[in-house]
């Protein structure tokens, strides 16, 4: 009797925890409200099940607890009623699953005039890339890594030398324009996260991975490493400012680009830059004949 | 009564015992079931081995890129196929003693599973040879994915089969002791069949590494 | 043709020293008590770790002696040790072992030399799995996951040695698994005593043996994923590492891929938390069913939603990795899967609720531990959806979201049907009974505080808190009031941990001066409380194997004279009888 009563205390203080729980989604700061929209239908499909389920488990206790004489019902099974809580479960979750593949399908298909804008994970910062007025970013990799070059940008490739470097762990985006986020990483697995976008990706060494979004709101957000990279993990944090489309193209003219980095190295840097980049990348120990 | 139709049985209806015979008049032995459920197991480990296989090679598709641009294949040396085709003979030796323990003929079997334990263990001694004939030419194991994947699917085809020899000498062994007849003749069956799976899976793995 | 061990023409050894009986034993139910004791004691071991790692959380600064390395070790082993070596072996393992040769009609499993071997392989992988706490560097600090390339690169604890004993640890274990698992599905095959046809047994049963042969095939891919990254570590292969920096150089490896291991870890990983389910359910129905007095409904779907959940998991695991950089397309294929077996998953639930509905319910501890389980596993099945949804999933994974999610369906749900089902056959296993009171106190400490322990966490992870982090640190979103959930759950854990210890005092001490219990106190009509002797004697079943009539279920059977009857009672035995209860 008092497990019933708890279980009813239980689901209405889950409720209540809901309701005022200062605890729930950020301020959605993205086109990605059809995620938004799949969860808070997942969320009453699923709150309708737990409430209802619950409330029958507790009456169950309450009705047929035992008392001196009671005895139960035989009942095996009833092909009926299986059928029909089948067919409903079934219903519930194609009513879930609906708008979560539509949302997925969006998620899948990035807009052709996307901005692309590259963000390079390692342990434990953020760097980023752009790729300048050719609009194309240049091949890039860890065999072209080196101390003078630390993107990796291939110099051999045209479209490179216009590519935009950031360092320090901030990413300017103009607000209301589609960018495509391509994610390389340089050692290991990270993943790039900005709760208020909803959208993330891992980053995967050997790979180039990508989400896409659309920022809809000026501000200052959080990047967090969703994928434990570590004993950094925690603290790999970066900034993404959206602002408005002047404010972000004044700060992306002062970037350096790779020509100037080029152009600001020592002769013998750059040497060593064209050098690996013109080696076949194989390794020392690569015995093969 | 089929699979199917004993799972739809309604157990609750149908009391007593009068429908279900003996069960030892009809199931077979343990250690048949045994065999084929591990038979299961080993399918599992050589197929998500090979599928490992097929990935990082590059097979082209659906699948993840960024693979494969390294791999080289390897040489097939004449040891590779006489070496199959001692297996292929210990699997034939050990076919011969399940036929000869139909027929009772004891001789013929004891000879015949001393046979095939015996190719067995000479495989295993022509795959140690074809490692370090590799080893010596050049192919280490971490130079190359290729490599790697060989050394590692003949060493897990290898333990099973040195698993295989353990038991077709535990066979021996109850043969000198002169066990229960049905028990070796048994014993010696599942040998076989085991040694004919670790066959089919050789050829199929010896397939794969000469197609790619 | 001599097949089962009944029947076995040579008569059954009966040990005679203490060695032989207690230690060096081929007895299952010798064996299920030494995985079970195992399996408990690391389970403790992990307990503390989580102990730990709530300290850590809850009270950031305050245990200076917490640094990020030891608390990603602390996150890792905990996973590992809780997953695997705690729920797997205890559930199949111990209560497997112990229970199917006696629901069965067996006297023991088909190959008891090989299921005495399982148990001390098992033991040495626990060894192995600990020596990674004393070897230079510690454990591995890569999560339970141990993706590479960071389980075995620079920046992750323990990527010299720590993995290697994990690895070695699991493969270890895999092979001491693969001789239990051959044991209980063949068992179960090959050794039911007369007229136990498959439908005739119960659900714990079932639920074991589906387990089992989902181990079986599932354990592989993991051996598999474990061979290849000790290659890529020890021998330089490049299985899973492609080329990266590593300590300012670039790396030897190249074209590995990550997500070949990942793929490999979740074909083995999804199965697995089935593998630690199923059983869970087959326990609890037999719990639910015995303690309300009444057969449980729909027994033919719940077998085959049991044997159909074994089959779908195996088609469900890339909803792991939906965010991890693999072909996006592949979202589509796997949310539906995962979608779709949510529904033989609802249900077992339902059936469950209506087994209860209209019957004559005990709400004895046992039952008590089943409504939790019933409660729990309802709130963790459910959110399970948000997250097998694809889209929905982008912004929840990795966020403590994920974290309440699997503690609730995996460290929740069934802990509470093991505590349910160790209150429940304690009498037949040990023959005495334990303390009611500390029973009640046990129940009620454990089943609220972890749902204020979980709840909370949801709630952090839909904010966007993500886990595996050893501290919050500064952000521009998570309220302060954050660090004071994590307080509280850290509180919570805290004493849920402390009231475990009513229940081993209680097991022990009631083991030693408990009242002697009645060999059937629940009335329980499957096979293992009808035995001769409580505890079960060496064979179980005294000299001949119990016959048995019908199925596990008859419980308030209309006309019977009892409210229940046992599977080995003839049928002539029930007639109707003019007496009618009052």
């Amino acid at each position: 009797m008092r497990v019933a009563i708890a279980i009813v205390a239980l689901v209405l203080g889950s409720i209540v925890f809901h309701l005022l729980s200062p605890w729930w989604q950020t301020p959605l700061a993205s086109n990605w409200d059809s995620i938004d929209s799949a969860l808070h239908i997942t969320l009453l499909i699923c709150a309708i099940a737990f409430v209802s389920l619950n409330l029958f488990l507790a009456l169950a206790i309450v009705r047929f607890r035992h008392r001196p004489g009671s005895r139960a019902h035989y009942a095996p099974e009833s092909p009926r009623l299986e059928k029909t809580l089948t067919f409903w479960t079934g219903l519930g979750i194609v009513g879930m699953l609906a708008p979560g593949l539509v949302a997925w399908g969006k998620y899948v298909d990035v807009p052709k005039d996307a901005a692309v804008v590259e963000a390079i994970g390692q342990q434990w910062q953020w760097t980023f890339r752009y790729p300048g007025p050719d609009g194309v970013l240049g091949t890039a990799g860890v065999q072209y890594m080196t101390p003078d070059n630390p993107f990796g940008v291939n110099p051999l490739d045209p479209f490179g030398r216009d590519d935009i470097l950031v360092q320090g762990n901030e990413l300017h985006l103009p607000k209301g324009k589609s960018v495509k986020l391509v994610l390389r990483s340089k050692d290991v697995l990270h993943d790039f996260y900005v709760p208020e976008f909803r959208a993330k990706m891992d980053l995967v060494p050997g790979l180039v991975t990508y989400f896409w979004m659309t920022p809809t709101t000026i501000g200052t957000f959080d990047i967090l490493c969703a994928e434990l990279c570590g004993v950094g993990h925690h603290e790999m944090r970066g900034k993404v400012v959206v602002e408005p489309r002047e404010s972000f193209e004044a700060w992306l003219g002062q970037q350096e680009s790779f020509n100037q980095l080029l152009a600001m190295s020592s002769p013998d840097a750059v040497t060593e830059m064209f050098r690996k980049a013109n080696s076949c990348s194989t390794p020392a120990t690569w015995g093969v004949r | 009564m089929s699979l199917i139709s004993r799972l739809a049985e309604k157990s609750w209806e149908t009391p007593g015992i009068d429908r279900y015979r003996e069960p030892d008049s009809y199931r077979p032995a343990a250690a048949t079931v045994g065999v084929y459920v591990y038979f299961g197991v080993a399918t599992v480990i050589f197929t998500l081995l090979a599928a490992a296989y097929l990935v990082r090679m590059g097979v082209p598709g659906a699948v993840d890129h960024g693979t494969g641009d390294d791999w080289r294949p390897m040489p097939e040396p004449p040891l590779l196929w006489i070496n199959t085709a001692i297996l292929l003979l210990s699997s034939l030796a050990w076919e011969a003693a399940t036929r000869a323990s139909r027929r009772d003929d004891v001789p013929r079997m004891r000879t015949m599973v001393l046979a095939g334990n015996a190719l067995g263990l000479l495989f295993l001694v022509g795959q140690v040879l074809l490692w370090w004939h590799y080893q010596t030419a050049g192919y280490y194991l971490s130079a190359n994915p290729a490599n790697a994947f060989f050394y590692l699917l003949t060493a897990i085809h290898g333990l099973h089969l040195a698993g295989g020899i353990f038991a077709g000498g535990r066979t021996l062994g109850q043969m000198a002791i002169r066990a229960d007849g049905q028990r070796i003749c048994r014993n010696v069956r599942l040998c076989t069949i085991y040694w004919h799976y670790l066959l089919a899976v050789w050829l199929l793995l010896a397939a794969l590494l000469v197609a790619t | 043709m001599a097949t089962t061990i009944a029947d076995d023409l040579r008569p059954m050894h009966h040990p005679k020293t203490w060695v032989g009986k207690y230690v060096w034993s081929q007895d299952h139910k010798v064996i299920a008590i030494q995985y079970g004791v195992t399996a408990i004691a690391i389970g403790l071991v992990a307990l503390v770790l989580s102990v730990l790692m709530r300290l850590q959380l809850g009270f950031p600064g305050l245990f200076p002696w917490i640094q990020p390395e030891n608390y990603l070790q602390y996150v890792s082993m905990h996973g590992m040790i809780m997953v695997v070596y705690l729920l797997t072996a205890l559930l199949l393992g111990g209560f497997g072992n112990y229970m199917i040769p006696l629901m069965i009609g067996a006297r023991d499993m088909v190959f008891p030399f090989v299921n005495m071997l399982s148990y001390w392989i098992y033991l040495l992988s626990v060894l192995v799995l600990v020596s990674g706490f004393f070897v230079p560097g510690g454990p591995t600090g890569a999560g339970w996951t141990l993706y590479p390339p960071q389980a075995i690169s620079e920046g992750t604890p323990g990527n010299q040695w720590g993995i290697v004993t994990m690895l070695g640890s699991l493969a270890i274990f895999i092979i001491a698994f693969t001789m239990g698992g051959l044991n209980y599905v063949t068992t179960v095959l090959q050794a039911r005593t007369r007229g136990m046809t498959l439908m005739r047994m119960p659900l714990t049963v079932w639920g074991i043996f589906i387990a089992s042969i989902m181990g079986l095939l599932a354990f592989p891919a993991l051996f598999v994923a474990a061979i290849m990254m000790l290659l890529d570590h020890l021998l330089g292969s490049s299985f899973f590492m492609p080329a990266m920096m590593t300590m300012g150089q670039e790396s030897s490896t190249q074209g590995g891929s990550p997500l070949l291991f990942q793929h490999l870890f979740w074909f083995f990983g999804h199965p697995e938390v089935y593998i630690v389910a199923l059983p869970a359910f087959g326990i609890v129905s037999d719990l639910i069913s015995v303690h309300a007095r009444k057969n449980i409904f729909g027994y033919r779907m719940m077998v085959w939603a049991i044997v159909v959940i074994g089959g779908l998991s195996f088609l469900v695991w890339a909803h792991h990795m939906y965010v991890s950089g693999m072909n996006p397309y592949f979202g589509f294929f796997f949310a539906t899967s995962t979608l779709i077996i949510a529904i033989p998953t609802a249900i077992k639930v339902y059936n469950w609720l209506l087994t209860l509905w209209r019957g004559d319910i005990h709400l004895r501890v046992p039952m008590l531990f089943a409504i939790a389980f019933l409660f729990t596993f309802i709130h963790g099945g459910l959110t399970g959806l948000f997250l097998g949804n694809v889209s929905v999933d982008v912004p929840l994974s990795d966020t403590f979201f994920v974290v309440g999610h699997f503690h609730m369906v995996m460290g929740v749900s069934p802990i509470l049907v093991i505590f349910g089902a160790i209150y429940h056959w304690y009498p037949k296993i040990t023959g005495r009974m334990w303390n009611e009171t500390l029973g009640q106190i046990h129940f009620w400490v454990t089943f609220l505080g972890v749902y204020a322990v979980y709840l909370p966490m949801h709630y952090l992870g839909i904010l966007g808190v993500p886990r595996r982090y050893y501290a919050l640190g500064e952000t521009s979103f998570i309220p302060e009031s954050a660090h004071l959930a994590n307080e509280a759950i850290s509180v919570a854990a805290i004493v849920v941990f402390a009231a475990q210890f009513l229940f081993f005092y209680n097991m022990i001490w009631s083991y030693f001066r408990g009242p002697k219990a009645d060999p059937n106190p629940w009335g329980a009509a499957s096979l293992e409380w009808q035995t001769p002797e409580t505890p079960p004697g060496h064979g179980n079943w005294g000299p001949r194997l119990p016959t048995v009539y019908r199925w596990a279920y008859d419980y308030s059977v209309p006309h019977a004279a009892r409210d229940f009857i046992a599977q080995n009672e003839p049928p002539s035995a029930d007639a109707p009888s003019e007496e009618v209860l009052p």
